[in-house]
């Protein structure tokens, strides 16, 4: 029997209920106005007055309506074909609703119920198992999407039965336990888990140690992602925050998206709907939205399923990473979940912490960051849910409290950076300001050295401290005037350009440069690396800006040519010989280039033109 | 639907508190943002504790005895809509100005429900202005929300409304929050002298009328656009001015109900109080649309405060006024203009070098702010900051003015023009194929 209960008080959202029974806190109820059953969160309880957030609209609700209490937490179903839906905060799919404007009360089912599944067991009968383990595999679009021990199961089950291969539907019994009390248990394909506690059905989580490849240079080159890592993206309005996490969507070593739109635009989303199912996935040859979720909770959605949007993602993510998967998983953006819990906590009155956000904001940020990561499964496979969030500062201004949280519980920090959006140089992030504490990672730096190349970090760092020593320079020019200056001061300013144009910058909207494999990142970093550490001669400082325009630009055509193409070598070329134009070879550094480098380049071009 | 089954619509004379704002009494059967009239002046549920209602009357309880009648509507506030709304001016409650006759059509509540993400189309469709500020490196799209951020001195009205004139729209919906009246009429004139206003619905609320009832002001718009955009498959183009004027508003009223403001003493709702509005924007379907122009009065230019800052969050880019010392003519600001819905548009619906030639314009726009700073700390010149000071000069007067209107093509065509004059292909930096197809040679 369920606890029933009556409405006493309505503020905007925030409703007050009488109950009359047992009730707990996160427990799911609804209200029962009219025909509408409208869901709604527990979030305190008084005495017998449960105060409840209601996950949609309260007009036109009155006092003395009935609540009925649904005795468990907000749970998401898991289980085959969650793959390229749309979900809401609360996983209705979004499709299953009729009407184009989105019904009160209105909640569908998350899976399809008549789909069948081809099952093939990979456990049998006597097996001692646990929360997590395989019990069998069907294809969900073209991942093999396991099926598991519930996650609820606690402790050690024995299968008394499992199915044999067959085509079955998710709600078919497909085995049965024995728990340790000789009590037996059905389990089906699907399960059901409350998001806000996370998944624990894996052995251990260990240090992220390998490299997590995202395409965009600024990030893989000079502040690298772990696999299994975090990372933050904070920026104001205009910078690139969305571009960037579509073209991490888009290009990242991923098995699986997720992507929590939260408090958005729903324009950004309609752009994923749009362009996903269309985007081949370069890793797959498939389409990108196959391996795609999308947990949508546009701005103009009731405000209190958006804190519900980012735990639904995160236990999706959590799901598909028990199943040995790579998934990435992408939270636009987490401040707007953060002014969620502000409303709600200003109606409740509880005493405001800094900017009127709860006292609380950070230990439940840093709570839900902790839930990515990489793990080795009871089975001693591995899977990962790197994750990144955006972080929408208010007046751009880092000095706020959900950046501030977030720093804390983030390991990369992608700063954008308002003056390069502005003079248009995306993506935007500040390579100065940002950092990825991975790369000091001894077993990172390792894995990177080994598996690209080994001289990587080395010509990083270099790379890193060219870009400050170039911004240094050019303040000073910019305080002593062009020729108040020595020459040399421009050439470091236009080497630090030389590596903002070619490595940092990179057109999203170009279909070549848009992504760049770690081999052509580390070809394009050697070759503009070397070019840093030569030295050239120029009689006025106006020759150095005009030289190095020619040569960015015949790097950047470099960037939009194919990789190894006949005009990718070709601007190569172009840029060999352009260097030579200038540089002076010292005798003394001849070594370092025309030994280690130089014949290696030319060696490979050489092949290049046999191949023709 | 509920007050029809009413017998009759119970009084209640019994208010027992009262504030600048807000009234409380003791009400059963109320519903949360039910309409009530209260004293004749309209008012909203706000709060409802056991059986204390407590409403928010919008033109304020100046002389509301304790005694007052107060009767509830059973709904919340309704527009009629319908073809009638057509040429015509109404106030925040959607009653017809000027002593003109009741409008017909269906009662709708405003406010309603949000569009299924999923049912939304991408905007696609891209809106000529003729003004290059705009079309050339911020092209608007159908379905798109977008605001003027201009210091009150700046003539956004005026550029408002030629932007509405020129954009080819089934329906022009004008929700006017804090006009003046001297707008007003300006807005009225200017849609009358193009022989416009059969295009035309207004939803006005002027400086005369009580501050919190703006609150209505944009629902109201925005209902009638939906109406036009579902109903009738239109184009529609909503005008919103001036949104901070709104934002003041739902700071009063916050005030008033005690609740804790966050920056800016604006209320912790203002994000979703905002996005609720501009994400009324959207582009259905079966080709109706509504489209969001919309004014953020600044001060001094400050986007950091909690207005502006908020709505740069949530609306697909903004439009920056700016006085061009140089030219002495007010030009759209290149650097911190943004369309974000552009990529959809632009190469695509425009020429394919579109983007490329409103990137390089606009990198040679900033290095000539750079040489502006040499000049202005002393430094020499050197010959590439000379020239880049004449393309800026050139490029203002004849591409970022407000009283530009060119066809797109010209548009490129002049760009390259100007390059042309004062650069060498290498120095502009774009890709190699364009240059070849288009670069203009002296």
């Amino acid at each position: 029997m369920n606890t029933k209960g009556k409405i006493t008080g309505i503020i905007a959202n925030l409703v007050i209920v009488e109950t009359e029974g047992r009730v707990a806190q996160n427990e799911i109820c609804y209200i029962k106005h009219g025909q509408e059953r409208l869901m709604s969160e527990v979030i305190k309880i008084l005495g017998k007055k449960a105060y409840i957030q209601v996950f949609e609209s309260t007009r036109g609700l009155k006092v003395g309506t009935e609540v009925e209490f649904a005795g468990h937490m907000l749970e998401v179903a898991l289980g085959p074909g969650i793959l390229s839906k749309n979900f809401d905060g609360l996983q209705n799919d979004l499709n299953k609703m009729e009407g184009i404007f989105l019904k009160r009360g209105e909640y569908t089912n998350p899976l399809d119920l008549e789909n069948e599944y081809e099952f093939k067991p990979l456990a049998k009968k006597g097996d001692t198992a646990q929360a997590g383990d395989w019990l069998g595999e069907v294809t969900e679009n073209w991942i093999p999407h396991k099926i598991m021990v519930p996650f609820k199961f606690n402790g050690q089950y024995k299968v008394k039965s499992i199915e044999k291969k067959g085509k079955f539907k998710i709600e078919d019994t497909i085995a049965v336990f024995t728990d340790a009390d000789g009590k037996d248990h059905k389990v089906s394909m699907i399960q059901k888990w409350p998001v806000k506690l996370p998944v624990k059905a894996y052995k251990n989580k260990p240090r992220p140690f390998k490299i997590f490849e995202t395409g965009i240079r600024v990030i893989d080159t000079l502040n690298p992602m772990a696999e299994g890592g975090t990372g933050f993206i904070p920026g104001p309005f205009g910078s690139g925050k969305t571009v960037l996490q579509h073209n991490l969507s888009k290009n990242a070593e991923a098995d699986l998206v997720v992507i929590a739109a939260c408090g958005e635009r729903a324009n950004e989303v309609v752009e994923i709907f749009t362009e996903f199912p269309e985007l081949d996935d370069p890793r797959s040859g498939r389409k990108l939205m196959e391996r795609t979720t999308i947990i949508a909770n546009t701005s103009n959605m009731p405000v209190a399923a958006r804190e519900a949007s980012v735990y639904t993602a995160m236990t999706i993510a959590e799901y598909y990473r028990a199943m040995g998967l790579r998934v990435i998983l992408l939270a636009d953006s987490t401040s707007r979940w953060a002014q969620a819990l502000r409303e709600m906590s200003n109606r409740m009155e509880e005493l405001p912490g800094p900017d009127g956000y709860p006292m609380d904001l950070p230990a439940i940020i840093s709570n839900f960051y902790s839930r990515a990561g990489f793990v080795y499964l009871n089975n001693g496979k591995t899977g990962s849910i790197t994750f990144i969030g955006t972080v929408s500062p208010a007046g751009g201004n880092l000095k706020e409290p959900v950046t501030e949280s977030t720093k804390k519980a983030a390991r990369c920090f992608y700063a954008l950076s308002q003056q390069r959006a502005d003079s248009k140089r995306y993506p935007a992030i500040d390579s100065i300001e940002s950092y990825s504490k991975y790369l000091e990672y001894p077993e990172i730096v390792e894995y990177l050295n080994e598996n690209i190349d080994s001289k990587w970090t080395d010509n990083v760092h270099f790379a890193k401290d060219t870009l400050l020593r170039g911004k240094e320079t050019f303040e000073q020019i910019n305080i002593l005037g062009d020729d108040g200056v020595p020459i040399d001061y421009h050439i470091i300013h236009w080497k630090a350009e030389l590596i903002d144009f070619v490595i940092l910058q990179q057109d999203a909207f170009d279909k070549t440069d848009a992504s760049s494999s770690f081999e052509r990142q580390s070809h394009m970093l050697k070759k503009v690396v070397d070019t840093c550490k030569m030295d050239f001669e120029f009689d006025e400082f106006e020759e150095v800006s005009a030289y190095f325009k020619k040569v960015i630009n015949l790097y950047k055509q470099m960037n939009y040519s194919e990789f190894k193409s006949d005009d990718f070598v070709k601007f190569e070329k172009a840029v060999e010989k352009t260097l030579k134009e200038r540089r002076v070879d010292k005798t003394e550094d001849k070594e370092t280039f025309d030994e280690e480098k130089k014949p290696e380049t030319k060696k490979s071009e050489e092949q290049k033109e046999e191949q023709k | 639907m509920e007050q029809d089954t009413r017998a009759f619509q119970r009084i209640y004379t019994k208010l027992f508190q009262l504030t600048k704002a807000t009234i409380s009494l003791r009400a059963t059967g109320v519903g949360n943002e039910e309409l009530a009239i209260v004293d004749g002046r309209p008012a909203q549920v706000v709060k409802i504790i056991d059986d204390i209602v407590t409403l928010q009357v919008f033109q304020g309880t100046e002389g509301i005895a304790t005694d007052a009648e107060v009767v509830f509507a059973g709904t919340a506030p309704v527009l009629k809509v319908g073809d009638d709304l057509t040429g015509r001016f109404f106030d925040a409650f959607g009653r017809p100005m000027e002593g003109s006759r009741e409008i017909m059509g269906k009662e709708t509540e405003i406010g309603a429900p949000s569009v299924n993400p999923v049912r939304r189309k991408q905007p696609s469709e891209f809106i000529p202005t003729g003004i290059a500020g705009i079309d050339l490196n911020n092209s608007l799209v159908t379905g798109q929300k977008i605001p003027f951020f201009a210091d009150p001195d700046q003539p956004f009205n005026q550029v408002m409304a030629m932007v509405a004139l020129r954009a080819k729209a089934d329906k022009i919906i004008l929700a006017g929050m804090g006009l003046t009246n001297d707008d007003y009429l300006f807005f009225k004139n200017v849609f009358d002298n193009a022989g416009a206003l059969d295009r035309i619905v207004g939803f006005i609320n002027t400086t005369e009328n009580p501050p919190v009832e703006r609150l209505l002001v944009p629902d109201m718009a925005l209902s009638a656009a939906e109406y036009f955009a579902v109903e009738k498959n239109e184009k529609v183009l909503v005008l919103l001015t001036d949104m901070t004027l709104y934002s003041d508003a739902l700071s009063i009223v916050s005030n008033r109900m005690d609740q804790i403001p966050s920056k800016d003493s604006m209320p912790g709702s203002l994000y979703s109080d905002l996005a609720k509005l501009y994400e009324k924007a959207v582009q259905f379907p079966d080709g109706g649309s509504i489209t969001i122009v919309a004014v953020t009065t600044l001060s001094g230019g400050d986007i950091t405060h909690a207005i502006p800052d908020n709505t740069g969050y949530i609306t697909e880019g903004q439009l920056f006024l700016r006085k061009d010392t140089d030219i002495g003519k007010v030009i759209v600001d290149p650097f911190r203009s943004l369309s974000r819905l552009k990529q959809l548009v632009i190469g695509k619906k425009t020429r394919e070098d579109h983007p490329q030639v409103m990137n390089a314009a606009v990198r040679l726009y900033a290095d000539a702010a750079n040489a502006k700073t040499k000049l202005e700390n002393g430094f020499d010149l050197t010959d590439y900051d000379e020239r880049t000071l004449e393309f800026a000069k050139a490029y203002s007067e004849k591409l970022l003015a407000i009283d530009v209107n060119i066809e797109m093509e010209e548009m490129l065509e002049t760009a390259y023009l100007l390059f042309a004059k004062y650069f060498s292909p290498e120095e502009v930096g774009m890709k190699q194929e364009y240059v070849v197809k288009y670069w203009k040679k002296n």
